[in-house]
């Protein structure tokens, strides 16, 4: 049995970057996986937006730091992670939407997110070739942008591993083990790990994970699909957020990336629970359809190529982060709604002083707002 | 307007056609109404079209078959392939200079939902194989609709100047491809329950059932009970330095710009492969007027059949095994490309270099199934067969067999009551798949005296149409089987007629006539080349079967049979001891000479590998050594696979390297593959009918 001070759980959005931020406190660290390499379950499935426009300050705060962190990381380390700093806009055609949107202003302003209700002039300047019919404003915030999840994690993963940070690919966690009350480590198909301190960091995976001791964390995977299309000369820099619904659906969005390449993605409804991979023919008609009235010009971009990926849902729409209660050591950083990505950074940071019982007056804020143990029968986050 | 087009063809007709003008980055151009963007501006000796955004490196015609996206050019604006989009009167045809930007077109437009259509059967391409099981469907009454991405049906049979193999009762054995392909064509158009869509792409394949169709410009929904997949192969490519020059491209993309489009893309080619697909397109070279410097093997021996080898050799191309290439040279597109002795280990030999004067390599190192649809509809769980080289790389005449075959399937599955597959169909696909045997030679002392058939075929392969062809019976192939060897019967006398002459698809029968003359017997031989070559009275060079000259000798008459078009029939005088050696007509006298001065050497690792994202064979072997295993984390660093063609090219180069570095396949993780498998404007998707910039 080899020893580790903390043991990750996955080797995803919120387990590399959480990897990192653990490996800088100078402890042993092993993470775990059942994929050939990180970032394969559902990180690589992000379309890479990053935003700090939230309905709610845990998550402004989070993501924030994690703006701050991507926005950074090229200078720091080196590495180019396609970060595009080209805000978000949330374009709006109907009143029910303005008062929505409206009424976060305050908070969104309180805890430093850089935002506005800005005149429709001033979204068709952010959004060249928007349809203006009925165009009454929408919020930007400009600070917000994009990153190409497949470098940024890869990016995580390279400085964990020169912080001493092990990775085993290809191994899962068939077993949190637990002694008197309290994890010891870890077991897998072919070797035990003991830590003291074992991270639920599996995403989509967190509430099988969990019942292998016993207890339930309340994630269910949700499919989202998602398409990418062929790189042209930059025409956009903004992610546009439509929030209105759509036949099968509720919001969809896009952005151009780094590459002149649109990525788009559509939330269904009612939601396809489940988790079922596999593309459809529904998705492209529906989200094609949406996008080519926003826009017009889009109807001569091509598509080429679509994919599938879960979204690890929560009833409220806020992920779960905390001790477990009932087994000492063993902290779940889960749920994280489709957002792991944009999250996982500042997370990463959170949990690492989580575990080296450093938290911040701030930190304890987050913490008490992701609660597992909060009510969770309140309604859905507004801008899920 | 002549440039770069073939005017006159040997076997093909050169049909008229409406001349149009167009525009390329400004400058007014000729071409034809409907031919392909390509095809106009090869025609027009435009061999660049345009430059990667990542490397500035330039970007011509690879595949010619809408398979890869190397040649992406914009039209009216919209970036389009230019070897799926038809050439229209006034198009404004512009060089891809980095990314294309895209249209401020924001005029809002209607956009509509996408019905879906249920349908009993659908069949994915329209060539040999498509063809066929329609056709058997057709003839049950089964409700089908075959799609087809090409303007007409008979996928690469369209291609084939050359005549078929196989027997004449069974896969049209002696008849060209093109011919076929009308044939087959003529027989499914009579079939009320086959609904053809022409110029219609399968896009992609999704997981409740249905097949996504771009049909002209726009998107169809269609959902069948069964699914065949019948949509042939592409290329394999090969890792060298200069690769992705234009000037590099599949010896299928040459077969497509010479045969279908009649444009002379070259003046002069290496040849890199010496399976058929490599050996016809010398010969097809050769029909079309172009030089051949020399066509390259690795192997100790080629692979393709040793009748169409022997007709390049007799017609003076060198062939050379045991070679590779090292590099084509040029900065924007080829001029020159070198190559080089294998030793037993397949390393090249130092000072065995030879840089030849070429525009064009052309590669020929084997076929991969398209069969993305197939393994895609699988994992999804659909009633889905495959035919052809789709199911597995074999010949066109096997792939009409498979077609059958799988057509009667999906009848059985569909719960017609149509009993049992015939037993020899299964047969005649195996025989028709198999490989060529070794070579023997079987002929018999001849007594100088009559007239008799002398046979070049040194080879088992499955062709017998010779003895079809026979009015009095009188050649058999050993043991009666299709791959035995031809002869003929002593009992016989052989009338002299000729059918054996001009129906050989090998080229390999020669008739030697000792009745007018015993001393100076007359020597027939069949001739598919530029006719003004041969004309009456003019001395030709006659080479025996292995290419050598035997010597020069007056044309006497030229004669053809009506029934077996194309090959016509050469008659010369020759001595006694020679007419039984004549095998062929010298007819690349020149021989090119290569340079032995080999300079610059690149280094095989600037080679590229993945040409959608020019990512070369250093930076994939470099990520291999650094360690990793996974497909799927290599394109997200270096973005390997990422690209328009969805790893269609890259991938097999990717399990090369990771074999050449010694990696066990065991332990690495295959890529991905999802839907779509080419590209789909989002007006059409959005069902915005025609999706384009005026819409």
């Amino acid at each position: 049995m080899r020893n580790y001070d903390v043991i990750i759980a996955g080797a995803g959005s919120i387990g590399v970057p959480t990897a990192w931020a653990l490996g800088q406190k100078k402890l042993k660290i092993l993470v775990v996986d059942k994929r050939p390499s990180p970032g394969q379950g559902e990180n690589k499935h992000a379309i890479g937006g990053i935003r700090a426009t939230h309905s709610d300050s845990a998550k402004i705060i989070v993501c924030l730091r994690s703006l701050e962190i991507f926005a950074t990381w090229e200078e720091k380390f080196g590495d180019d992670i396609e970060w595009l700093k080209g805000g978000y806009t949330f374009p709006v055609y109907r009143q029910t939407e303005e008062k929505l949107l409206k009424s976060f202003l305050p908070m969104q302003k309180k805890y430093g997110l850089n935002i506005d209700f800005v005149s429709p002039k001033k979204i068709q300047e952010v959004v060249q070739g928007i349809n203006p019919e009925g165009l009454i404003g929408g919020t930007f915030s400009p600070d917000d942008g994009s990153a190409s999840p497949l470098l940024a994690i890869n990016a995580f993963y390279r400085q964990a591993k020169k912080n001493g940070v092990e990775f085993k690919f290809k191994t899962e966690v068939t077993k949190i083990i637990q002694t008197g009350g309290a994890v010891s480590g870890v077991m897998t198909p072919v070797d035990t790990y003991s830590a003291p301190v074992v991270i639920d960091a599996a995403g989509a995976g967190s509430g099988e994970l969990s019942r292998s001791i016993g207890c339930s964390i309340a994630v269910t995977p949700e499919s989202h699909e998602a398409a990418i299309t062929e790189p042209v000369q930059r025409f956009c820099s903004t992610m546009v957020v439509d929030l209105r619904p759509g036949p099968g659906s509720k919001n969809y969005y896009f952005y151009q990336n780094k590459h002149g390449q649109v990525i788009f993605c559509i939330t269904p409804h009612p939601p396809i629970i489940g988790n079922d991979y596999r593309e459809t023919s529904v998705f492209l008609p529906q989200v094609c359809a949406r996008m080519a009235r926003i826009l017009p010009r889009l109807k001569n971009l091509r598509v080429r190529r679509v994919w599938r990926g879960l979204y690890p849902m929560t009833s409220d729409g806020y992920p779960l982060v905390g001790w477990n209660r009932d087994v000492k050591g063993l902290l779940h950083v889960a749920g994280m709604c489709g957002q792991g990505f944009m999250l996982g950074p500042g997370m990463g940071e959170v949990v690492a002083r989580m575990v080296t019982d450093t938290c911040t007056k701030q930190d304890k804020m987050v913490i008490d707002k992701f609660s597992l143990y909060r009510d969770l029968s309140c309604v859905m986050e507004a801008l899920k | 307007m002549i440039g770069h087009r073939i005017t006159k063809h040997p076997i093909l007709e050169v049909p008229k056609k409406k001349k149009v003008t167009f525009k390329w980055n400004g400058k007014s151009l000729f071409g034809y109404e409907g031919e392909m963007i390509s095809a106009a501006l090869i025609a027009n000796g435009i061999q660049i079209f345009g430059h990667h955004p990542k490397d500035n490196s330039p970007q011509g015609i690879f595949c010619a078959n809408g398979q890869c996206s190397q040649c992406l050019v914009t039209a009216h604006g919209l970036p389009v392939k230019s070897c799926m989009t038809p050439l229209r009167d006034g198009m404004n045809v512009q060089s891809v200079e980095g990314l294309p930007s895209l249209p401020h077109a924001d005029k809002p437009v209607p956009i509509s939902t996408i019905p879906t259509k249920d349908i009993d059967v659908m069949i994915l391409g329209g060539g040999p194989a498509g063809l066929s099981a329609a056709i058997e469907l057709g003839k049950l009454g089964i409700k089908t609709i075959l799609v087809d991405d090409k303007d007409r049906l008979g996928g690469k049979l369209v291609l084939q100047t050359h005549k078929f193999f196989g027997s004449i009762e069974d896969s049209y054995a002696g008849t060209r491809g093109f011919e076929i392909a009308n044939i087959l064509e003529e027989e499914l158009r009579k079939l009320e329950s086959i609904d053809i869509w022409l110029n219609s792409t399968a896009v992609g394949v999704f997981s409740d059932g249905i097949v996504g169709v771009v049909k002209e410009n726009s998107y169809r929904l269609i959902r069948p009970r069964k699914l065949l997949v019948a949509t042939g192969a592409r290329e394999k490519m090969l890792s060298f330095p200069g690769n992705t020059l234009p000037g590099v491209y599949g010896a299928g993309a040459f077969q497509t710009l010479v045969n279908r489009d009649l444009v002379k893309s070259c003046e002069r080619v290496i040849i890199v492969g010496g399976g058929n697909v490599g050996l016809i397109s010398g010969y097809h070279a050769i029909q079309a007027g172009i030089e051949v410097a020399a066509l390259i093997e690795a192997l100790p021996e080629i692979s393709g059949y040793k009748v169409h080898a022997d007709k390049l050799i007799r017609l003076g191309v060198p062939i050379y095994t045991s070679h590779t290439i090292l590099a084509a040279h040029g900065t924007e597109k080829v001029k020159s490309a070198t190559i080089a002795k294998l030793d037993k280990d397949w390393k090249p030999i130092p000072g065995t270099e030879k840089s030849y004067p070429v525009d064009t390599v052309l590669i020929a190192v084997g076929l991969a199934e398209v069969n993305e649809f197939y393994l895609k509809a699988k994992e999804w769980g659909m009633d889905v067969f495959a035919a052809g080289d789709a199911q597995e790389i074999a010949e066109a005449s096997a792939a009409m067999f498979t077609g059958k075959i799988e057509s009667f399937k999906i009848a059985r599955a569909l719960g017609m009551a149509i009993g049992e597959i015939p037993a020899e169909w299964n047969e005649k696909a195996t025989i028709l798949k198999s490989k060529p045997g070794t070579s023997r030679d079987i002929t018999k002392p001849y007594a100088e005296d009559g007239v008799f058939p002398v046979f070049h075929c040194y080879q088992e392969v499955p062709c017998n149409p010779c003895t079809s062809a026979c009015p009095i019976g009188a050649i058999h192939t050993e043991d009666d089987t299709i791959t035995g060897l031809p002869y003929q019967d002593d009992q016989k006398e052989c009338t002299g007629c000729l059918n054996c002459v001009a129906i050989c698809p090998g080229l390999a029968i020669t008739l030697v006539d000792y009745r007018k003359d015993k001393e100076f017997p007359t020597v027939t031989l069949p001739y598919e080349v530029r006719r003004e070559k041969v004309a009456e009275g003019q001395r030709v060079a006659i080479t025996d079967k292995d290419g050598a000259i035997l010597g020069r000798f007056m044309v006497e008459k030229i004669r053809s049979r009506k029934k077996y078009p194309g090959t016509i029939l050469v008659q010369v005088k020759m001595e006694k001891k020679l007419a039984k050696r004549a095998a062929g007509i010298w007819y690349q006298e020149k021989q090119i000479e290569p340079s032995t001065i080999y300079e610059k050497e690149p280094l095989p690792n600037e080679a590229i590998v993945c040409r959608c994202e020019r990512v070369n064979a250093g930076e994939i072997r470099k990520a291999i050594r650094d360690g990793i295993r996974d497909m799927n984390q290599l394109k997200a660093l270096n973005r390997a696979g990422m690209g328009a063609c969805g790893s269609k090219t890259c991938r097999p180069m990717i399990w090369r390297i990771f074999q050449e570095e010694g990696i066990d396949l065991g332990d690495v993780t295959d890529r991905i593959d999802r839907p779509l498998f080419v590209e789909v404007p989002i007006g059409y998707l959005a069902g915005i009918d025609g999706g384009d910039i005026n819409a």
